[in-house]
């Protein structure tokens, strides 16, 4: 079992909300997985490409990897430390520098790349993850989040979602893959990277990588249909909006809300019960096989 | 929804537990109750076992008046997964959608939801009557055991798989129907029961319009020409 949540604003008066609306979506998902959490918050993107770091000794000499970085993808980068996070703002070019950290910092982890999402992880109350990365107090235009019950993985903060699927792009899955092995496998050949044993990571890189062959996101999503195998419902949060899909059984709940300010996704009604105006909202569980997309850019 | 003028005590979940509110109900002989602000909890109104009118105003989350026995339930809203699961006697209504696997095992009793079911409605049922306004998802019916799945819209991909004496009556299309699972003809005794159930479900439609499914009854019984597997 896991809880996952996601929202996406229509109104732009509810930006300065996105957070602290999140965070009451997470708040109701805890006894679904109360081991872990993460979220992804996609603010307008901007001019700066932010580079979302995770410290896994607490000990990483950011100004040092900074300062490694600038002469690497010879542009500046600030950084912002947040606990034993750390964002990295620059104007060079995030994949070089993501390369760059994954090669000379053993002790850092790479959750996001892009100019919109920022990601930050925990293990432990998913309510205290979200005070200590000041979740409620962040703006934006969407947000996906997820609380983890470990089932196939260990409780390691490298097992809690989102996982990152490329540029401004990562997902949450509440359920379990029974064929993640061989997939990781044809994926490390076809060049994709894994960090975990994360069964979900799998899922995150199949789409790295069909997206990377040319597919859209709803392509890859369907594809990602027939390769697949198990239960699962995954919501991915993009630069512009967020998909929802569920396994062709529908092993794994979801429901979907919307009014004309916000659509929400989660895995039961109590998380969306808090969301202003939900009293009107046309609220609908997603059909199986089926994948439904929302986007800020349509 | 305007208040039951029976209703004899309120219980509003932004100011008492799930907790409170169950063992309130399990306490009464009789009475009516009103749940307000269920926000999607779970367990509300499970294991009753006394004829009591119970209204919850707003969405249900999962095994909402599960166990039911004797009263009869009403959810204003939605509600989640296994609504009325292992239902022995009574009604439960909900108003708008409810999730998978409702009234799963139920025993007896009536189930009504005017709106769409999903997935695995009636899973294993073993008696109770599920009427249905909207439609209903995959696997529904399956195993079936005994009692009557009526449907007003559609039902889903593998209907009455793996059925055993279950009746199902669908008056829209039907996906696909699982293993030994068929059609069966409509006669008047059949149009009679759909009308029955319309009748108690306060829902409206033409009985003869209805379609009827059952067992081909060749999984669950012994054929002498397999005796050579045994």
């Amino acid at each position: 079992m896991c809880g996952i949540v996601g929202l996406f604003l229509k109104n732009e008066d509810l930006q300065p909300e996105l957070g602290r609306l999140t965070s009451l979506m997470v708040h109701e998902m805890v006894d679904r997985g109360p081991d872990s959490a993460g979220f992804a918050v996609y603010e307008t993107p901007g001019e700066m490409t932010k580079i979302s770091c995770l410290s896994l000794t607490e000990k990483t000499d950011w100004k040092a990897l900074s300062d490694d970085l600038q002469k690497v993808i010879e542009a500046p980068v600030e950084v912002q430390v947040i606990e034993d996070h750390a964002i990295l703002y620059t104007t060079g070019d995030g994949a070089v520098a993501r390369n760059r950290i994954i090669e000379i910092a053993a002790d850092v982890t790479v959750l996001s790349v892009g100019h919109a999402i920022e990601l930050f992880k925990g293990i432990g109350d998913p309510d205290a993850i979200a005070d200590r990365f000041g979740l409620s107090q962040r703006t934006g235009r969407h947000a996906i989040a997820h609380t983890r019950m470990a089932t196939e993985s260990a409780v390691v903060i490298a097992g809690s979602h989102p996982f990152s699927t490329g540029a401004d792009t990562c997902l949450v899955h509440n359920g379990s893959l029974s064929n993640h092995n061989r997939l990781r496998e044809n994926l490390r050949r076809q060049g994709e990277s894994f960090q975990t044993e994360n069964d979900s990571e799998v899922a995150a890189g199949y789409l790295a990588w069909r997206m990377r062959q040319g597919d859209t996101l709803e392509a890859a999503i369907e594809q990602a249909l027939q390769d697949l195998d198990g239960f699962y419902t995954l919501a991915i949060g993009t630069r512009d909006g967020f998909a929802v899909v569920r396994d062709p059984i529908a092993c794994k709940p979801a429901i979907i809300a919307e009014t004309q300010d916000w659509v929400a996704m989660s895995s039961e009604y109590r998380a969306i019960a808090r969301l202003p105006g939900v009293s009107h909202a046309n609220i609908w569980e997603p059909e199986p096989a089926t994948v439904y997309a929302w986007s800020h850019a349509a | 929804m305007t208040p039951d003028p029976s209703v004899a005590a309120d219980f509003d979940l932004e100011h008492c537990t799930v907790r409170e509110l169950n063992g309130a109900l399990h306490q009464a002989l009789s009475g009516g109750f009103r749940v307000l602000n269920p926000g999607g909890a779970h367990a509300l109104a499970c294991g009753l076992d006394a004829p009591l009118e119970v209204h919850i105003d707003g969405h249900a989350g999962y095994y909402c008046a599960g166990m039911n026995k004797s009263a009869n339930v009403t959810v204003t809203g939605n509600a989640g997964t296994g609504c009325a699961e292992n239902i022995m006697s009574g009604e439960v209504r909900v108003q708008g959608d409810v999730s998978q696997s409702l009234a799963a095992t139920g025993h007896g009793g009536l189930v009504v939801v005017e709106g769409s079911a999903s997935a695995r409605a009636g899973i294993s049922m073993k008696g109770v009557d599920i009427v249905v306004g909207g439609d209903v998802g995959h696997m529904s019916a399956f195993m079936a055991q005994a009692g009557r799945l009526l449907v007003l819209g559609q039902a889903g991909p593998d209907l009455g798989d793996s059925i055993y004496e279950a009746q199902l009556y669908v008056r829209g299309k039907v996906a696909s129907l699982g293993a030994d699972c068929e059609e069966k003809p409509m006669e008047a005794e059949h149009t009679a029961i759909v009308a029955e159930l319309l009748e108690r479900a306060r829902l409206d439609a033409d009985a003869a319009s209805f379609r009827r499914y059952g067992s081909a009854r060749k999984l669950y019984h012994f054929s002498v020409d397999n005796m050579d597997a045994y």
